[in-house]
Formats: C-alpha cells, sequence, structure tokens
C-alpha cells in the first residue's frame, strides 16, 4: 500500500521536518515491511508545468494514431507562445489541462527531456502521465487535471500532482490487518513519534435506525457478522472526483473510476474498511446476505463468470428467481462475492444517480478461502483475511456519504442499516511480570500497562486468579499482579499473553533487550551418521570429485530412459500435486536422474573430465498410503498417533553417488591421461565404505545385472551379505537416450543401509622377516577374481598376511576362456622367522584350495 | 744405480733401486691427476696398484735381497706404495665430489612444470559453511536434528501454530505431494525439525537443525525451488528473549568477525511470539561494510510448545533461523542463486574442500 505522508499528516501531528530515513527507520522499528520511503519533490527536476491543449492535429501513416499538440504553458516556456509537443495518448481534449515537461527537465529514471524532431515534427517536451512521473502504475494515458483543479497554464505542476509529497509504501504483513490503512500507519507514527493521534476510525457516527435504509436480511450471521447500508439519493451521474482524491488514489496504484466508486476506495485507504456502492436502481429486491448454492453462477467485476461453492459468501437480489431449489425460499441471485469482488449487473454505471453504500464485516477464514478458491486476492480480500476492524462500518459508511454529498450532490438518506452481531473482544489474563521474564528487560508493571494501552488496549489490574488455574493462559504467574487486557476492536490478532509481550517490547524497542548468553548443558557432539556423512563427503572431495547439489525434481519418463524394469521399486516416486513444472513432476528415487543432469550441463558448458557427487535424500513412496490421521494442536499427539501419521511419509534413506565421464586422471608432460571407466566407479564406492569404517573384509563386491547400468560391468556392493549400493559404467542404451559420454560411469550407495562402524580391533604387527612368494594360477576366465582371491586367503591360512593381484592374462597357449591370475603373496608368522618349508607348504595350500574350487592349474612362474 | 757390496745381481732388484721406486709414485700421480673422472681413474688403478703394477713388483724383489738389506728395502717400498695409495684415494675423492656436482647440475628439472596430475575435487559451499554453522553450536553444548524432507503438514504448518486458514500458510508457497489432501508436503523450512525434536526430547532442548528446504520459487538469480536453512531450538527453564540476543551477537561474530553484531525489528512469525527478523553487521561485506538481512527468530510460540507437549507454564524458548545459500551469497559474494543450484564445477572448485 502506498499513502502520502500528507495524508498521515491528517491524523497525526509528526514533526515538522522529517526526513524519509527517519520516518523509515521508525516504521522498520515498529515492525511494518517497509518497501520504500519516497521524497518525490525531488524525482522530477527541471520545468514541469500546467499546460492547457490549444489545438489538436491528428497525424496518420504511422503505426499508431499520433497527435500533434499545442499547448498553453503560460510565460513558462519563456516566449509565452504555444508549446509545440507530439503525444501517443490519446485521452484529452482540446481545452484539457495537462502536465508538461519542458526541455531541460528529467523524469525519474534520468530520463531527459529535450526538444527533438519525432513523426516529422519539432516536439518541444512532453505531457506527462501518471507512470512517467512516478506516480503510480497508471499509464493508461496522460494525466487530465479535473475540472476542479484551480491550476493555471504555467504553474508549477508539482503540487498539482503532489510531487511535493513524501509517498511511503508498506508491505502486508500476515497478521496487522489494521496496518493496511492511513489509520493504522498514523497510530503506529504517533508511537514512534511520541506524538498525537486523532483516530479516525472513533469519529462519532450516527447508529442504525429502526426503519432499514434498504431492505437486507443476512442469513447467515457467522459468515456476516456485522451488515450496515446507507443511501444516498440524486447523485449527479456528472460530477467529477475531487483532484486531491484522484491523486491519493493514483499514488496508492488506484484507478479513478467514478466518484461513488471512487469514495469507497478512498475510505478503504483510510480507514481500512473494505466497502461497496450498489446502484440502487439495479437492484430489484431486498438483498439476501447468503452461503451461495454450489454451482450458482456470478460474473464478477473483473468480467470473469465465476462458478460459486456452498462455501461462499454471496449477496444477493432477492427480487430474481434463483432457479435452483437448494438455494430456498426468496433467495434470489447472487450480485456480489461478499467480500472479494462486486459483481457487474449491480455495479455503479456512468448513469448511476442512486447510491446504496455498503460496508459489512465478514469471516476472516472465509474470505481467505474464497479468495484462493477464486484466485482473488483483492484489495479488500487482502484486508479481510488479515482482519478488519468490526467498529467500522458505520463510520466509514457516514465518511463515505458526506463525500458523496459533498462531491456529487444528493441527498442522504435518513435511515441507516445496522445488522450487528459482533462479539465484543475477549479480555487477555496475563501476568504483569510476564513481558519481564519473557523478554529479559525489567518493564515495571505500570510500563506494561502505559505500553498495552497506548496501542488501544484497555488494562484492569486484577487479583492473581492464575496461581489457581495457570492453565488458563499457559503462563504462570510469579505470585505478582495480573492484568486482564481487552483489546482493542482493531486488533483480532491480540489473542495470547504471547500476543501482549509483543507489544510491548515492540513499542519499548528491540533495541533495548540485551545480549545475554545462555549456557547449555554438555552436549554429546555429531552422531556417528552426521561423523560418517561428513567423512564420506570429505573423502569423495579429496579425490577428485566435486560436489553438487541438484534439485530432486525429475521427470516421470525418466524411468523409463534409466531401463528401470517394470516392477523396480525406483519406479514407485512420489509425485507432486503441484509441479514447477509440469514435465518434472515427481521426486527422485535415485541420485543419478539429477547428478547426470548436471553432468551434461557441465559438458554442455565445454568441461569433458568430469568426476561429482552428491550426498542427498532419494524419496521411495510406500505402496498402500493412506493420509496421515487429523490431529489437533491443543495436545500432545499421541505417540501412536504420530507414529501412524509418519508411516504416511515415504522411505526418505540418503544416498550418496558419483558420476564420471571423461579421464579421471589427466594426460600430461608427464604421458597419457587415463579414461575413467567402471573400475573408478566401483573404487568409489568402495572408498566410501572404508571412509565409513567398514573394515574391508566384511565387503564384497559381486558381478550383477541391474539398470542403469550395462549388464557386463555392474558391481554390487555387499556389506555383511547385503547389498547396499552398485557400480560400474552404465549402460549403452542408457548412454545414448541421457546423451551422455561414452563409457560414462556411476555408482550409487544407500547410506543409511551401510551399518555403523565398529569399533576395530588392533592387528598384531610381526617384525619377523617376510617371506614373499608370487603365483600365476590359470582359471576359466569366467570365474570372479574376488572368488579365486578369497578361496587363496582361505587355503593359505593363519601365516598369509596379505595378497595382491598383479597381473591378469590371457593368451592363446592358455587355451580360449582361460585366464592367469598373478598373485603376490606375503607370508609372516607372528613368532619366528618361516622357513622356506612352511612358507612353501603354505602356498600349496593356497593353490590347491583355487585347484579344488575352479580347477585352477599352476602357470610356470 | 749400485750400493757398495752388492753380491747380487742389480738386473733382479732394479724396481727396488729409489729412482725407479720414485719414478713408480711420479708416473702414478701424474696418470691419476689425468684420470677424468671415476670410472677413469678406477680403469688406472690396476696399472699402479695391481698386481703387476711396478710397486707390487718391487716389492716380490725384496726376496732377492741380502737379509740386510731387506729391512731398508721393504721400508722403501712400501713408502711408495703408500704415497701412491693415497694420490689414487685423494683424486678419487676429488673426482668424486666433481661427478657429484656435475650430477646435482645435470639432474637439475624445472619444477614450474604443472603438477596437476590428479583432478581437484570440492565441497559445495553451502555444504561447508552447513557444516561451519553446526560445529560452532555444537561447540557452545547444542545437538544437530534432523527430520524428513517430505513433511507432514501437521508438522510443517499445524503444530507451528499455521494453521490451515492462516494467510501465512497461503505465504509459504508450499509444494504438495500428490494426490492433493495426501496431508503431506515438501518441508517450507526447517521449523518442523524444532516440533519434532520437541515430540521427541524433554527440556532442556538445545539443537541446531541444518537442511533443505523446498518452495515453489521459480529460479532466478535471488530464488530458487530447492535451499538450505539452518535452524536453532532452545527449550528450557527461564529462556528470554536476551538469551535469544546473546546467542545470535556470539554466533554473528563467529561468522562474520569481531565487529559483528545483530540488529532486530519486529516482524510476524506464527510459531514465535514475539517475533523479529534480524540484520547482521557485516564489516566485510563486498560493497562495504553494512546491515544485511540474516534470517528471523522469536520466542517459541507458547500454543508450540503446547502441541508438542512441553508445558509452557513452565518452560520457554527461543528459536531463529537462516538461510545457508543467502548467507553464502553475501557474505562470499555470490551474485546470482542460479550458480549454487546448477552444479558448475567452475563454480564450486573456486571453493576448494577446505574447513
Amino acid at each position: 500500500m502506498r499513502v502520502s505522508v500528507s495524508w498521515l499528516r491528517e491524523y497525526v501531528d509528526l514533526p515538522a521536518h522529517l526526513t524519509p530515513a527517519d520516518l523509515e527507520q521508525s516504521l522498520v522499528g515498529l515492525g511494518l515491511e517497509v518497501e520504500s520511503v519516497v521524497d518525490l519533490a525531488g524525482t522530477v527536476t527541471g520545468p514541469l508545468v500546467v499546460g492547457e491543449v490549444r489545438e489538436i492535429e491528428e497525424l496518420t501513416g504511422f503505426k499508431k494514431p499520433i497527435r500533434f499538440c499545442r499547448v498553453d504553458v503560460g510565460d513558462a516556456n519563456g516566449t509565452g507562445e504555444l508549446q509545440e509537443i507530439v503525444c501517443g495518448a490519446r485521452n484529452f481534449a482540446v481545452g484539457d489541462r495537462v502536465v508538461v515537461i519542458l526541455p531541460g527537465g528529467v523524469l525519474p529514471g534520468d530520463f531527459a527531456i529535450g526538444a527533438r524532431r519525432t513523426y516529422g515534427r519539432n516536439s518541444k517536451g512532453m505531457i506527462c502521465s501518471a507512470k512517467e512521473l512516478g506516480l503510480g502504475d497508471d499509464h493508461g494515458g496522460i494525466i487530465v487535471l479535473p475540472d476542479s483543479s484551480p491550476a493555471k497554464p504555467g504553474d508549477d505542476a508539482r503540487p498539482v500532482v503532489g510531487l511535493d509529497d513524501v509517498v511511503v509504501e508498506v508491505e502486508l504483513t500476515p497478521d496487522r490487518g489494521y496496518q493496511m490503512s492511513v489509520r493504522g500507519i498514523a497510530r503506529e507514527l504517533s508511537h514512534a513519534f511520541g506524538v498525537p493521534f486523532r483516530d479516525p476510525g472513533l469519529a462519532s457516527a450516527p447508529a442504525g435506525t429502526e426503519s432499514p435504509a434498504y431492505p437486507v436480511e443476512v442469513r447467515d450471521p457467522v459468515g456476516c457478522d456485522r451488515f450496515a447500508a446507507r443511501m444516498v439519493r440524486g447523485v449527479n451521474p456528472a460530477a467529477p472526483s475531487p483532484a486531491w482524491m484522484v491523486q491519493r488514489l493514483t499514488t496508492a496504484g488506484i484507478r479513478s473510476l467514478s466518484l461513488p466508486v471512487d469514495i469507497t476506495n478512498y475510505v478503504m485507504l483510510e480507514l481500512g474498511q473494505p466497502m461497496h456502492a450498489f446502484d440502487a436502481d439495479r437492484i430489484t429486491g431486498s438483498l439476501v446476505v447468503r452461503r451461495a448454492v454450489a454451482g450458482e453462477q456470478l460474473t464478477t467485476l473483473d468480467g470473469v463468470a465465476r462458478t460459486l461453492v456452498a462455501e461462499d459468501m454471496v449477496i444477493c437480489d432477492a427480487g430474481l428467481p434463483n432457479p435452483a431449489p437448494a438455494a430456498g425460499a426468496d433467495a434470489g441471485v447472487p450480485i456480489s462475492l461478499a467480500a472479494v469482488m462486486g459483481g457487474e449487473s449491480s455495479e455503479v454505471v456512468a448513469e448511476t444517480s442512486n447510491v446504496l453504500f455498503e460496508a459489512a464485516h465478514w469471516d476472516p477464514v472465509m474470505v481467505g478461502r474464497t479468495a484462493r478458491r477464486h484466485r482473488l486476492f483483492s484489495a479488500a480480500a487482502k484486508r479481510w483475511e488479515r482482519g478488519v476492524d468490526p467498529a467500522l462500518p458505520l463510520v466509514a459508511i457516514d465518511r463515505a456519504v458526506q463525500l458523496l454529498v459533498e462531491h456529487g450532490g444528493g441527498a442522504a438518506g435518513a435511515e441507516i442499516l445496522d445488522i450487528d452481531h459482533v462479539s465484543s473482544p475477549t479480555p487477555v489474563v496475563m501476568p504483569a511480570d510476564l513481558p519481564a521474564r519473557r523478554v529479559g528487560v525489567a518493564y515495571s508493571p505500570d510500563r506494561v500497562a502505559a505500553l498495552l494501552t497506548e496501542v488501544g488496549c484497555t488494562v484492569v489490574t486484577g487479583p492473581d486468579r492464575l496461581a489457581a488455574d495457570p492453565g488458563e493462559v499457559g503462563v504462570a504467574a510469579g505470585g505478582a499482579v495480573s492484568f486482564r487486557v481487552t483489546p482493542p476492536s482493531w486488533r483480532p490478532d491480540l489473542t495470547d499473553p504471547a500476543d501482549l509481550v509483543e507489544e510491548v517490547v515492540r513499542l519499548d524497542g528491540y533495541d533495548r533487550v540485551p545480549a545475554v548468553l545462555p549456557v547449555a548443558p554438555a552436549g554429546r557432539g555429531l552422531t556417528w551418521q552426521q561423523r560418517r556423512q561428513r567423512a564420506v563427503a570429505r573423502m569423495l572431495a579429496d579425490q577428485g570429485y566435486v560436489e553438487v547439489l541438484s534439485a530432486p525434481f525429475v521427470a516421470v519418463e525418466l524411468a523409463n530412459q534409466l531401463g528401470l524394469p517394470a516392477d523396480d521399486a525406483r519406479r514407485r516416486a512420489v509425485r507432486l500435486a503441484n509441479p514447477l513444472s509440469e514435465e518434472e513432476p515427481a521426486l527422485r528415487t535415485t541420485l543419478l536422474g539429477p547428478l547426470l543432469g548436471v553432468l551434461r550441463r557441465n559438458l554442455g558448458r565445454g568441461q569433458r573430465d568430469l568426476a561429482l557427487y552428491e550426498i542427498g535424500t532419494v524419496f521411495h513412496s510406500r505402496a498402500e498410503v493412506g493420509t496421515p490421521p487429523a490431529m489437533g494442536v491443543e495436545h500432545r499427539p499421541s505417540d501412536a498417533e504420530f507414529a501412524a501419521a509418519d508411516a504416511v511419509l515415504p522411505e526418505q534413506p540418503r544416498h550418496v553417488a558419483v558420476v564420471l565421464a571423461g579421464e579421471v586422471e589427466p594426460g600430461g608432460w608427464w604421458g597419457e591421461g587415463r579414461p575413467a571407466g567402471w573400475a573408478d566407479a566401483v573404487a568409489a564406492a568402495r572408498m566410501v565404505l572404508t571412509a565409513a569404517g567398514i573394515p574391508e573384509d566384511r565387503v564384497a563386491v559381486r558381478a550383477v545385472e541391474r539398470a542403469p547400468w550395462h549388464p557386463g560391468r555392474c558391481a554390487s556392493l555387499v556389506v555383511d551379505g547385503v547389498a547396499v549400493g552398485y557400480a560400474g559404467e552404465l549402460h549403452p542404451a542408457v548412454i545414448a537416450e541421457l546423451e551422455l559420454p561414452r563409457r560414462t560411469a556411476a555408482m550409487e550407495l544407500d547410506l543409511d543401509a551401510v551399518p555403523a562402524a565398529p569399533v576395530r580391533q588392533a592387528p598384531v604387527i610381526s617384525s619377523f622377516p617376510p617371506a614373499l612368494i608370487d603365483v600365476a594360477l590359470v582359471v576359466d576366465a569366467d570365474v570372479p577374481v574376488a572368488e579365486v582371491q578369497g578361496a587363496l586367503v582361505a587355503g593359505a591360512g593363519a601365516l598369509l598376511e596379505s595378497v595382491r593381484l598383479f597381473d591378469v592374462y590371457a593368451g592363446e597357449q592358455l587355451g580360449a576362456g582361460r585366464r592367469s591370475l598373478a598373485y603376490k603373496l606375503t607370508f609372516r608368522a607372528p613368532d619366528r622367522t618361516l622357513t622356506v618349508e612352511e612358507a612353501v607348504a603354505a602356498r600349496d595350500a593356497a593353490v590347491a584350495c583355487v585347484a579344488e574350487r575352479f580347477g585352477a592349474t599352476l602357470r610356470g612362474v | 744405480m749400485s750400493y757398495r757390496n752388492d753380491p747380487y745381481d742389480p738386473k733382479q732388484v732394479a724396481l727396488l733401486d729409489p729412482a725407479a721406486l720414485a719414478e713408480a709414485v711420479t708416473t702414478a700421480e701424474a696418470a691419476f691427476a689425468a684420470a677424468a673422472n671415476p670410472d677413469e681413474l678406477t680403469a688406472l688403478r690396476p696399472a699402479h696398484l695391481g698386481d703387476r703394477a711396478p710397486a707390487s713388483l718391487a716389492r716380490r724383489e725384496i726376496g732377492a735381497l741380502p737379509p740386510a738389506a731387506k729391512a731398508d728395502a721393504g721400508k722403501r717400498v712400501n713408502e711408495a706404495r703408500r704415497s701412491i695409495e693415497s694420490a689414487y684415494a685423494a683424486r678419487a675423492q676429488v673426482l668424486e665430489r666433481e661427478q657429484a656436482e656435475r650430477m646435482l647440475v645435470e639432474e637439475r628439472v624445472d619444477v614450474t612444470l604443472p603438477s596437476d596430475r590428479r583432478p581437484v575435487g570440492a565441497r559445495h559451499p553451502v555444504s561447508t559453511l552447513m557444516e561451519q554453522i553446526t560445529d560452532f553450536f555444537v561447540g557452545m553444548g547444542y545437538e544437530v536434528a534432523e527430520g524428513p524432507e517430505v513433511e507432514l503438514e501437521w508438522t510443517n504448518f499445524d503444530a507451528l501454530n499455521i494453521l490451515p486458514d492462516h494467510p501465512a500458510r497461503g505465504l509459504m508457497d508450499t509444494f504438495h505431494v500428490a494426490p492433493e489432501h495426501s496431508g503431506t508436503v515438501l518441508r517450507t523450512h526447517t521449523s518442523p525439525v524444532q516440533a519434532r525434536t520437541m515430540l521427541t526430547r524433554t527440556p532442556p532442548i538445545y539443537v541446531i537443525c541444518p537442511g533443505r528446504v523446498y518452495r515453489t520459487d521459480e529460479l532466478d538469480a535471488t530464488h530458487a525451488p530447492v535451499f538450505h536453512q539452518v535452524e536453532g531450538l532452545v527449550v528450557d527453564r527461564g529462556i528470554t528473549m536476551a538469551h535469544l540476543r546473546g546467542t545470535l551477537d556470539h554466533f554473528a561474530r563467529a561468522m562474520f568477525g569481531p565487529e559483528a553484531r545483530t540488529r532486530f525489528r519486529p516482524h510476524y512469525f506464527p510459531f514465535t511470539e514475539p517475533s523479529a527478523e534480524f540484520d547482521v553487521w557485516f564489516p566485510e561485506h563486498r560493497k562495504g561494510a553494512q546491515w544485511v538481512e540474516w534470517g528471523g527468530c522469536g520466542m517459541v510460540n507458547p500454543r508450540v510448545l503446547r502441541a508438542c507437549g512441553i508445558d509452557p507454564a513452565v518452560y520457554s524458548g527461543f528459536a531463529f533461523g537462516m538461510g545457508i545459500d543467502r548467507t553464502v551469497m553475501f557474505r562470499h559474494g555470490v551474485g546470482d542463486m542460479r550458480d549454487l543450484v546448477e552444479g558448475d564445477v567452475r563454480f564450486t572448485r573456486a571453493f576448494g574442500y577446505g574447513a
């Protein structure tokens, strides 16, 4: 909301010289979201004057109609001659007074004005729109001064259009509806500067009369707990809105439409009370305020035909027959979507002379739902949702009626309708020392009472009834006095003692809260899972992998691109109801999809050699999910309830994955580079397990077939017999489908499935010399090395210290389908130097075991 | 050359002649001096110190001398041989030193050749900062609490006093999990971890909750649909807003230097009351020392305590939270949010993986 300081000054006695910076600081200090404070006097420099259009010549032959104007600018141009100006707008006529910037002037945005030749004519200056002057967003045409304006050609136009003012723009906060008005901001400023405030919301207004201004029936006092109305008859339909009103609306970004409608908007800005003006002659019967019948239709002022649901509130014209029997007797036809937007059929039009003003009070929950349902976040709806003062309707009606009578003629009806079901605010009981105890500043009870009174509360000191029942307000009194605080009607947000505490600290100043460091009890540090994640992350970075934090949104098609089988668990993706992109409506079930996307992006940006990793959550939808049980907030849910709710959530294990392409070790002056391959992916997986503290002898690598890997180049990583992940080269079809480089490799492990690291037991280190023996074993090529090695280890017995494969060879002399595996065996005893015979015996046992299991033969070494 | 009373054939003992011995020494010394390197010197050894060398042959001739002359001759031969040996050793030492020096010169390489044989990896700056923040609070005795990213609406909203029809719920730009009304969402903040913590622990509670959160914002220079927050929660007896202030000031100094401090502005959050947004005075900002919007905080709303089973008549608490990505952006001068999201290795590598 944008309002000018001159308007605020009508209700609060601000210091005469107030800088925009001071103003902003004081508003921010009170919790208003200030978008900007702009001193308009400095925004347009140079000659900005009032001009009167004397001649208009229509230029044709251009892409759009252009006007060549001669404008009387008095003596402002130094010659007194008519100023020649080319103008693209068409919303003015000869005799209109407009705002002209002459050569030498500069508009906001450093837009310097000079004399120039355009559309074949000399143009010396510009006729300005409100937007060009920085006065609002209205670029529908140039500013035409209303007839009521006394300005003469050649006058400085700044005061005429409000460019001598300071404009404050504040953003909506979700809880303080009262701040969305001149009334509310002026009130806050009175707190900030400690100056008098004249509350326009407490102005005296005539009360409702016996006979109504118009027959109205409120059938749902929950949705509408107050409805006030008054008629003004015989208004001059041609009466324009006064210049100052148009100017203030323009500043607020609201277009001037007609005097009655402008008045409703003006009163809304000033008091915060949304209003509606009906053309009384376009209503045929009495008004009925009720819930809509599902399926009812209404065309709102924005020209959209809307289908209503049963929860919406509507104002109906009972004179029109409703074809739906469900609507009930004399239900009428909706003419206004209550509190959100009026309807076309009863709106004020050019001929309107009898105006019915309506000011009501609606249920904020109902309005919020209706606004969201119809995506109609009108200025009125936003105010209703955040809370409107229910005490305002009669004041607002009176203000509107007076303005209309004053500027549009006509006679105010004697009858005033006021259907009032508003319940009075509920008092809040609070220990007087609660603000001090919550904030840590020693506010005295007197100070607390004074501050609460300042925001409009009524504070009554009562006995300490809280000691008997602290549960009533959730705070125990410290044996001190308690306050019974009745919030003002405009503060529906003040319902709890904590809300009152905030008002105290807010007005007293947040900057007065001291800094005290609390002492936490002894903590236990990171959990082993947290430490492990760090170790893995750091190890991978150390190994040359670059960490990625990718977004988890994926296409449904990805499962096909990865070649996942129809029954693969990774097809059970969680879907979003409102994804950002319809193309990516699912959450990842594997890190590889998004990670390969990042790989591709890097390749597209010219990288060739890439090693990326990510540690993150994947999401697996559960097979049969219901909805969580309804849980209130009045008390803690039971453990069973919460467990049942949690069971609805998808499984969300933490995974780690790497992808590799190009060279894993670069070439250079030292020689050739080494291309990344399946073995690097397997190595990365093994290193993750090492970083996780899993001893090597609990890890097994097995050949498996699993998408999206190459069926002949995929390993599963097995810990204690359980597969925790997979590594290898990607399937050529997947590589083609995802447009990845050939031989792209990847691994993915479920970190949550990796068991905790055991406390390692120390080995016995022998200081006796080792016996080193090499053996070469010829086995069938399809026997996995891991199994051969396992047999060697098993056969060698306790004297074997280490075994290392140093060569793999396949050649014709070995026979087809055979290969030779050359191992270095290191034997050592803990207590003696091994004899040659002992070492050879151990070697023979090892070889015999492989021979027995896999038919291996010893190759001549 | 002969001795008095020579009883033997002088030809047989010619090499024992003092002049001949001196000659052998001189010749050897000259030969050694001419050797250019240890190998050449070694090659000279047999000729001057080997079995067939003059000094060695002279020794054999001693046997032909009369006993009276033997001692004298032996002495002379030994002297000569020692002289040759020492000349050899001296020359060897010189040549070896020369060779060692030459080798150091010859083996010189250009040590400025590139040594990047292994590619350098990197941590994401968001991860690194998240760990730093975590470590700071763990150092103060806090523990790290975690929770699911697909979260119950109840923990994400209701338990935090963001009731279904409250405008704040609409402002959260929430990703809802299908089907509609599933009761689950992608968490919009790390605050549901607060609720889970209070449901499962008993006060005193001092926890820090770092994690990923989601909002339906299109990716642009200042917004991302996925970003990271860290949230702190303290629930204990007698906790005040001053404790919140003290904690955040301490934290600000740890992150931004001893000059840093915080400034509170009143604000609205449903789950805290009173609530504030806080700015940090950042002396090393790229555009000069200035206040930077940092996060939100407040005293835990008693309604939240009650929903989570903690008696607000006994305990009070504070909570604070800030965006990690935003903090990385202003702390490290990142101009575009997309750089944190897209995973371009040129960006991430610039941060290395140090602490």
